[in-house]
């Protein structure tokens, strides 16, 4: 009996590290950010409360709603870009291809590297003196322009590009698994019919992977929310405010313009999205399970 | 490259279906490899040979002096001690938080799957959502915290936000890994009187080192290419590579020595690449595993 109340004791005691860690810390500092807020903090936090003053500010601030338009583009062209190229290239290399694994090593490697090293990469390429720009006018084409880079209207664009370089391959690794635990049967069965490949991939495979790819998507949509770094690093958030997102505006008044309050109500409108974004998602997946009596 | 000819056991013929293939493919890895080629190959140019402005030309002479220079020489400010001094914090901040992050999601994933002692189930529910909520929320009290801990700007402190922040996905890992394990193996141990943490020593850490592999890379990759949260906790001293490696790039003044800087962006991806390389099929269940997580 004795012995028997001790286990558990252990195991209790084992957690307490990550309860002390959840507790302070996830909830601790969240509920202290939110509190901040509500107030007046700048530099130092204050204690002065402001209602919805700083949520209010937040939303008259333009580089926080070009930040918002911004992450929105970014967002779901990268989400989509690396969705469709991954699938794509997963169905190319699904089509029993030489050198697959050659293949699946180059198109996955930039997802191994940091967004920071992206972000230079893609930089050193787009620049206009030096890169694709010049390096097409040198081949005699002296009107060629291709400077989005520095192109106000153009430059998150080109964030797009590095984030789908960096991402397509973990949706094409996601989707090729999911390709090969598809029964031979559904294969011969659709060729009898006489149905050309491409639409075998987008009707019958394609339907079979969506909650592989969903949850992918779901997992880039997380990536694009907390982008900051590749930010930093390709384009600083310029030219003007045209990449700015909000993770940076975030760090930016925290950090470096002593906006704690504003910072805050940024951070908590974030955390909100993702809240609104993830929970139906969950829901639904939990129903689901329910359901299938999984659970 | 155009004129690879497949030679597939099936279609005995070059059909036009399989050329498009290929050079769908062919054109992709282009795409994929150019970026890693043009830096690769600035890298190795002289400035001189840079101004001249053909970025994806090969380089006329070979040239490892910007090599020389992003190792030991580059600026951030006016300190220009190269990017071996990002290395070597790197290396002193990854190395602790992976070990002690995997340490930790074994225990936890251990002790939520057999054990479940009371409350379990609500301390993993707040784990998977802390891991879904952007860091910014945590940042500024975060960074209190660890002052009133005089562990701000410290590599210690940089370790314990790794480890924190690395709870939610190592936790998941362990805990899906041990629950697919029949319980019985624990039962049996119980009934032989071993106990909690003889269990965990003895059968199941061994059990586990395939995901203890696994987690270890997942981890190791993640934190090497942080950048955030060594930016935020680690101080002057203690920037990990990626932080000064943005540094070196992003405010140099003057002419900016492209040379270098590719060399310094090789310098700070080649540790995650190696580990890609090496460990294949490692890195694969690795991002697998963490792309079931949604």
């Amino acid at each position: 009996m004795q012995a028997k109340r001790r286990r558990p004791l252990a195991a209790t005691f084992a957690l307490l590290p990550t309860w002390i860690a959840a507790i302070f810390v996830y909830i601790g500092t969240m509920v202290w950010s939110v509190r901040l807020s509500f107030t007046d903090s700048t530099i130092f936090p204050s204690s002065n409360y402001v209602g919805f003053a700083q949520y209010a500010k937040l939303f008259r601030t333009s580089r926080w709603l070009a930040s918002l338009e911004n992450v929105l583009i970014f967002g779901v062209l990268y989400v989509a870009g690396c969705l469709a190229l991954g699938f794509v290239l997963a169905a190319a290399l699904d089509r029993k291809v030489r050198f697959e694994s050659v293949f699946r090593t180059i198109f996955l490697y930039p997802y191994a590297m940091s967004f920071v090293v992206t972000g230079l990469i893609w930089q050193w390429m787009l620049n206009p003196t030096f890169g694709i720009q010049a390096t097409v006018r040198a081949l005699g084409w002296q009107s060629f322009v291709f400077d989005w880079i520095v192109n106000r209207d153009m430059a998150i664009y080109t964030v797009v590009f590095a984030g789908v370089w960096q991402g397509a391959g973990l949706v094409m690794v996601i989707a090729l698994s999911g390709m090969r635990g598809i029964g031979e049967e559904q294969w011969k069965a659709a060729q009898i019919d006489g149905i050309p490949v491409w639409r075998i991939y987008t009707s019958i495979i394609l339907p079979q992977l969506g909650p592989a790819l969903a949850a992918s998507g779901m997992l880039l949509s997380m990536g694009v929310i907390k982008t900051y770094d590749l930010i930093v690093a390709q384009t600083g958030g310029g030219p003007g405010y045209s990449t700015e997102v909000p993770a940076k505006f975030i760090m930016d008044n925290l950090f470096e313009r002593q906006n704690l309050g504003l910072a805050s109500a940024g951070a908590t409108v974030l955390v909100l999205s993702v809240v609104m974004a993830v929970a139906p998602f969950r829901y639904a997946l939990a129903m689901r399970a329910r359901r299938r009596g999984a659970h | 490259m155009a004129t690879l000819h497949p030679r597939g056991p099936k279609p005995s013929r070059l059909t036009a279906g399989q050329i498009g293939l290929y050079t769908f493919l062919i054109l992709s890895a282009l795409f994929f490899l150019l970026p890693l080629y043009t830096m690769l190959v600035t890298s190795l140019k002289s400035m001189e040979e840079i101004r001249q402005g053909r970025i994806f030309a090969l380089p006329d002479i070979v040239d490892f002096n910007a090599w020389k220079t992003a190792w030991s020489g580059a600026c951030m400010g006016t300190q220009c001690l190269g990017v071996r001094i990002g290395f070597w914090n790197s290396v002193k901040i990854t190395v602790p938080a992976v070990a002690i992050s995997v340490l930790i999601g074994a225990i936890n994933g251990y002790a939520l799957s057999f054990w479940r002692p009371r409350g379990s189930n609500l301390l993993f529910g707040l784990l998977m959502a802390g891991g879904l909520i952007p860091y910014q929320i945590f940042l500024y009290p975060l960074v209190r915290l660890l002052a009133n801990l005089s562990l701000y700007n410290s590599v210690a402190g940089v370790v314990l936000v790794h480890v924190i922040f690395g709870l939610p996905l190592v936790t998941l890992l362990f805990r899906n890994y041990f629950v697919a394990i029949p319980e019985e193996l624990c039962k049996a141990a119980r009934v032989d009187g071993a106990g909690f943490w003889r269990i965990f020593i003895e059968i199941m850490l061994p059990m586990s080192v395939p995901m203890i592999v696994v987690a270890s890379i997942f981890q190791f990759t993640g934190i090497w290419n942080d950048f955030l949260i060594g930016l935020v906790f680690a101080g002057r001293d203690n920037l990990p590579m990626t932080v000064q490696l943005n540094n070196i790039v992003n405010t140099t003044m003057g002419e900016r020595a492209y040379n270098v800087n590719m060399a310094a962006t090789i310098l700070t991806a080649v540790v995650p690449l190696a580990i890609y390389f090496f460990s294949g099929r490692w890195f694969l269940r690795g991002v697998a595993a963490g792309a079931v997580k949604g």
